[in-house]
């Protein structure tokens, strides 16, 4: 911003130079755009991800290019924070040179005007008063006064100046928007983390990438109570409590130790009607050494706590160990077929031995809900809770895992009732569900007695000599080695079926039969198996294919569609979920911002600033008094503004007919513009 | 040639009617607060008698705002008595189904702007004053409709259930017809208060643009189901933040189209010279001085949005800076339109260049708008396409 006076010559001196390269215009506005466009990238790039994740994104040597360039952490990086500081510096250097200049020129009425120049000047007047100019003076500035201006009188010469100003307080628009500037950023400085960042230059402390127990942490990567501003957060399991918070740098962390230690008594979700979460809510309770009796406060979303120079907000939850009581229902005979009982709980990993196997049971999550989106005729968007489900992953004693997602209660499908177990190999797959047929009691015990039957091969042999002594009755022959071949054959596609379902069934048929064969053979085949499958399910109930009803039948081929789809299951067994203890966790932000309200004193200051520059203008009037030596006065008036010239058109004219009128003005020559 | 410079008792209403609008606006804020004040907290009260001094304020030169506010309120109180206590009522009533259910006015809004839009350039192109007066009188018929549905929409949610209920201007739905009602609002200021109608049709196109995107998300999202808040969202913040923003994208809308328009004269000046459509627009010394204006006016409100962001933010996400992508793109809209006032007060830039900079400014500010919530993710992500 250049004022009048503000351009005299100086000498050149480098310092002087470089001074006024920063203050330049040219320089804050470049400086304005390249902060722009760098805050662009840390929107593209997602931040502080698992630094993993960047490697896999970008490829071994760009990822190491990137972290050189800070891009994981734009917005600390060096090169950033140099471009915002040099900001800072540009506009107090600005402000050193403009703040004198405009104070002084709130306060200065400028009499020591020429004729000339008001007689030069686009927006004036004049007329012929009918009193003598120390009157007319007078009555201008109680006129000037009334609406609103300053005024000053001055002689010049034989002529008489009233000089008047009306906000004077634009200029100080100016110095507010621009400290507004300086002083948040100074704010915005003391509440980074810049000081955590020169300790681990310094080797004070050490970021930690692993995830160890609280007390397994080293203390290189501990901080200490203190003045120091931060960011952390911590979960803690309802009915336990923290003292500490885990401050996040880069791909890894730093413990920030409190003063006082935070107990979570409850953690709450409540639904809308629609399932929609409607509120999160903790009950904390803060135990604190200078305090005689615990503070208890309930936080939630938009409702933090403040305690001292601490701020605690609800910011997340997740589960805090839900304690969980699982039966293990033996999906083969490894292990006999009665079930085991589990008693578990979300994070914890038990081993089981199964058979000479012992496989790790790893359970990641519990929901006690699950709404999902149910159409009915009524209602396209009706929505629908379908009970309680558990994650939970089984590695094989070679490390391989499957993540498995199983329902507590059956779900409905076509109107029969199932159990619900989806298993993927990845989190980036979708879950491929197996349907295990809820029987006549309810239970999963109807199918798992089938399948075991299905791998007794003592009960399948049986069955394939009956049935091949019931389909060979009607031969004349008493054929033993065709009976023999059958029976192997019926066991054949038995065992085939339950190794690999009816898949492995197709190919063997694809494989083996000749070609002219398969046409009419492939369906035989399938019958068979399907009338073996019905025998072995029906020997155990002690019915048949004819005497059963049709709800028997369903499960029956409910039962089939399943086992066939076991060999895809990839898990040995089957986790019902039937008891639950639900403990929730809370997450929970915690902060300590020294420079908050120096930020917040910025910000008032860059708000009023804003709107005293645009819509509070300096506007200032001369009128220049002659006596014409017959006891009348000639009136010159000028004004101008520094805002809004089209809008002072108007308020130009309007003042100066305030002006005419005070004066009680005779003849006159009436306005003009130029 | 139009008379541009009104003299200021031409822009400024009867003492007594000044009067008469402040009384009313006390009144209706005294109504609201005893028929609503059990419901409201301290904040909200603030709001509310903010509101009524602001609306004061803005009337009491303003005879077509008065109007506006007046039958914008007059249309809400029907709908509010035929709903009664029931929402299902819209089904019954014919006045309700086909003109005062929210989403009926929303309708005829949508219609009214287009027909605006038309009509001021069918204004323009004949060179007739009268018809682009029209073109007022359906901008104005589209904000009041737009206003009166905003109103309705919230009535209708607090009927959908009493921990449903909450102003609209939650979801991206509702803050488009936000941006259409605001932005047409700061445009009728200014084309009262410099006579520019036959701008309308400029800064119309972006209203019937919005106007488009609302009745696609409408039809084919079924975005217009009202849905209740997520709990980050259900604070009295929501209430002067979002609306202070809109103001600021309205201006920077208008500042825009009328860039386009300056482009557009400028060129034709220099091709043919004194041609009509060089005479009925509006002097480039005027519009130059407009898109100051308007972007002045955007960039206070902007700046203050933005503050009022970081303040609730500190209060929801535990700071007030978190360098989220919506943040950071409030800070380089903030950035972009700083630096063009700078290049504008003090190295005095004009026409084109700052024309085209104030277009560019808008592409900025729509991806900040929209293409944050599209594109990129973050803890602000309240509407998704």
């Amino acid at each position: 911003m250049r004022l009048p006076g503000d351009n005299s010559p100086r000498p050149d001196s480098t310092a002087r130079r470089l001074f006024r390269f920063l203050g330049s215009m040219d320089l804050a506005i470049t400086l304005l755009l390249t902060l722009a466009v760098a805050s662009v990238i840390g929107t593209v790039l997602q931040q502080n991800q698992p630094y993993t994740d960047y490697v896999i994104k970008f490829g071994p040597y760009w990822f190491e290019v990137f972290e050189a360039l800070g891009l994981y952490d734009v917005y600390s990086a060096v090169w950033f924070l140099a471009i915002l500081t040099l900001l800072v510096i540009s506009t107090s250097v600005c402000l050193i040179r403009h703040t004198p200049l405009m104070l002084k020129d709130m306060r200065h009425m400028r009499t020591n005007v020429q004729h000339k120049s008001l007689r030069a000047m686009h927006h004036r007047a004049d007329w012929l008063a009918n009193d003598p100019p120390a009157q007319v003076a007078d009555e201008l500035q109680s006129a000037f006064k009334t609406a609103g201006f300053r005024t000053r009188r001055a002689e010049k010469g034989n002529a008489l100046v009233v000089s008047a100003m009306r906000g004077g307080v634009n200029r100080l628009g100016y110095i507010l928007t621009h400290l507004a500037i300086v002083v948040i950023c100074v704010g915005g400085l003391m509440d980074g983390n810049l000081p955590l960042k020169l300790a681990e230059w310094q080797g004070k402390i050490q970021v930690e990438t692993r995830d160890l127990a609280l007390r397994d942490i080293p203390d290189e990567s501990r901080l200490s109570v203190g003045e120091q501003a931060f960011r952390g957060s911590v979960t803690i399991p309802e009915g336990r409590a923290s003292e500490v918070t885990f401050l996040q740098m880069r791909d890894g962390y730093v413990v920030q130790p409190l003063p006082f230690r935070i107990e979570v008594l409850d953690f709450r979700i409540e639904h809308y009607d629609n399932g929609q979460p409607k509120s999160f809510e903790s009950d904390l309770r803060i135990h604190d050494p200078d305090r005689e009796q615990p503070l208890e406060q309930t936080i939630a979303v938009n409702h933090p706590l403040i305690y001292g120079d601490y701020a605690i907000y609800q910011s997340s939850f997740g589960d805090g160990g839900s304690k969980l009581d699982v039966s293990v229902w033996p999906l083969d005979t490894r292990a006999g077929t009665e079930p085991m009982t589990l008693e578990t709980q979300v994070f914890e990993q038990r081993q089981l031995q199964w058979g000479e196997e012992t496989l790790q049971i790893e359970m990641n999550s519990f929901d006690p809900f699950n709404v999902n989106a149910s159409p009915t005729e009524d209602n396209p968007r009706a929505m629908r809770d379908v009970g309680p489900s558990m994650t939970f992953k089984i590695r094989q004693p070679n490390g391989e895992a499957l993540e498995y997602e199983n329902y507590m209660f059956p779900v409905n499908r076509e109107g029969r009732d199932f159990f619900l177990s989806g298993v993927r190999s990845s989190p980036s797959d979708n879950f491929a569900y197996l349907y295990i047929p809820v029987d006549a009691d309810g239970g999963i015990e109807g199918f798992v007695e089938f399948a075991g039957r299905l791998r007794d091969d003592a009960l399948v042999k049986a069955q394939a000599d009956e049935m091949t002594t019931a389909s060979l009755a009607d031969l004349p022959v008493d054929d033993e080695a065709l009976q023999k071949n059958l029976s192997s054959t019926l066991q054949k596609l038995v065992s085939m079926f339950s190794q690999g379902g009816f898949g492995r069934v197709r190919d063997f048929i694809d494989n083996t039969l000749p070609e002219t064969e398969r046409e009419t053979l492939a369906p035989a085949y399938l019958s068979m198996l399907r009338e073996m499958l019905g025998r072995i399910y029906f020997a155990g109930t002690g019915e048949s294919t004819d005497t059963a009803d049709e709800d028997e039948l369903m499960f029956l081929q409910d039962s089939v569609d399943a086992f066939g789809t076991l060999p895809e299951y990839g898990s040995p067994v089957y986790l019902q979920l039937n008891d639950f203890e639900h403990i929730q966790a809370t997450g929970l932000q915690i902060a300590r911002t020294p420079g908050k309200n120096i930020v917040y004193l910025g910000c008032f200051m860059l708000i009023a600033g804003v709107f005293i520059m645009f819509y509070l203008p300096q506007r200032r009037f001369w009128t220049w008094l002659e006596s014409t030596g017959q006891g009348d006065t000639q009136v010159l008036a000028a004004g101008m503004t520094n805002r809004n010239p089209r809008e002072f058109d108007s308020y130009f004219e309007s003042i100066i007919q305030r002006l005419r009128a005070a004066t009680e003005a005779g003849n006159s020559n009436g306005t003009e513009r130029s | 040639m139009q008379n541009l410079n009104p003299s200021e008792s031409e822009q400024t209403s009867p003492t007594i009617v000044r009067y008469a609008w402040h009384g009313l606006m006390a009144l209706a804020a005294v109504v609201a607060l005893f028929v609503y004040g059990s419901v409201l907290d301290s904040y909200e009260i603030g709001v509310l008698i903010l509101t009524a001094v602001a609306m004061g304020f803005l009337g009491q030169n303003w005879p077509g705002f008065r109007w506006h506010v007046v039958v914008a309120a007059f249309l809400s109180l029907i709908a509010l008595w035929l709903y009664g206590s029931d929402l299902n009522a819209a089904e019954q009533s014919f006045w309700l189904n086909y003109v005062l259910a929210s989403q009926s006015q929303f309708m005829w809004m949508s219609a009214l702007y287009v027909a605006a839009t038309i009509v001021y350039f069918a204004g323009l192109l004949a060179n007739r004053s009268a018809i682009e007066a029209t073109g007022t009188g359906l901008t104005w018929a589209a904000t009041t409709f737009g206003l009166a549905g905003l109103m309705v929409r919230w009535r209708e949610s607090h009927l959908m259930g009493a921990d449903i209920g909450h102003i609209p201007v939650s979801n991206l739905y509702e803050v488009f017809i936000l941006f259409a009602v605001v932005t047409a609002l700061v445009y009728l200021f200014y084309e009262r208060r410099y006579q520019t109608r036959s701008l309308g049709g400029f800064v119309l196109l972006v209203i019937t643009a919005a106007v488009g995107f609302l009745l696609w998300y409408t039809f084919d999202r079924q975005a217009h189901e009202i849905e209740p808040l997520v709990p980050a969202l259900q604070s009295w913040w929501m209430k002067i933040h979002v609306p202070a923003n809109f103001v600021g994208y309205g201006a920077f809308s208008i500042a825009a189209m009328i860039g386009v328009a300056y482009l557009l004269v400028n060129r034709v000046q220099q091709s043919r010279p004194g041609s009509r459509f060089v005479q009925t627009m509006p002097s480039l010394t005027l519009m130059d001085d407009l898109m100051y204006k308007t972007i002045a006016l955007g960039f206070a409100f902007f700046t203050v949005a933005t503050i009022l962001g970081a303040l609730w933010a500190a209060e929801a996400w535990g700071g007030y800076w978190s360098w989220d992508p919506k943040e950071t793109w409030a800070l380089i809209v903030w950035l972009n339109y700083a630096a063009w006032l700078h290049m504008r007060m003090t190295k005095g830039w004009h026409g084109n260049p700052m024309a085209w900079w104030a277009i560019v400014g808008l592409f900025v500010t729509l991806f900040a708008f929209l293409g944050v919530n599209m594109f990129l993710s973050g803890l602000h992500s309240y509407g998704t396409l």
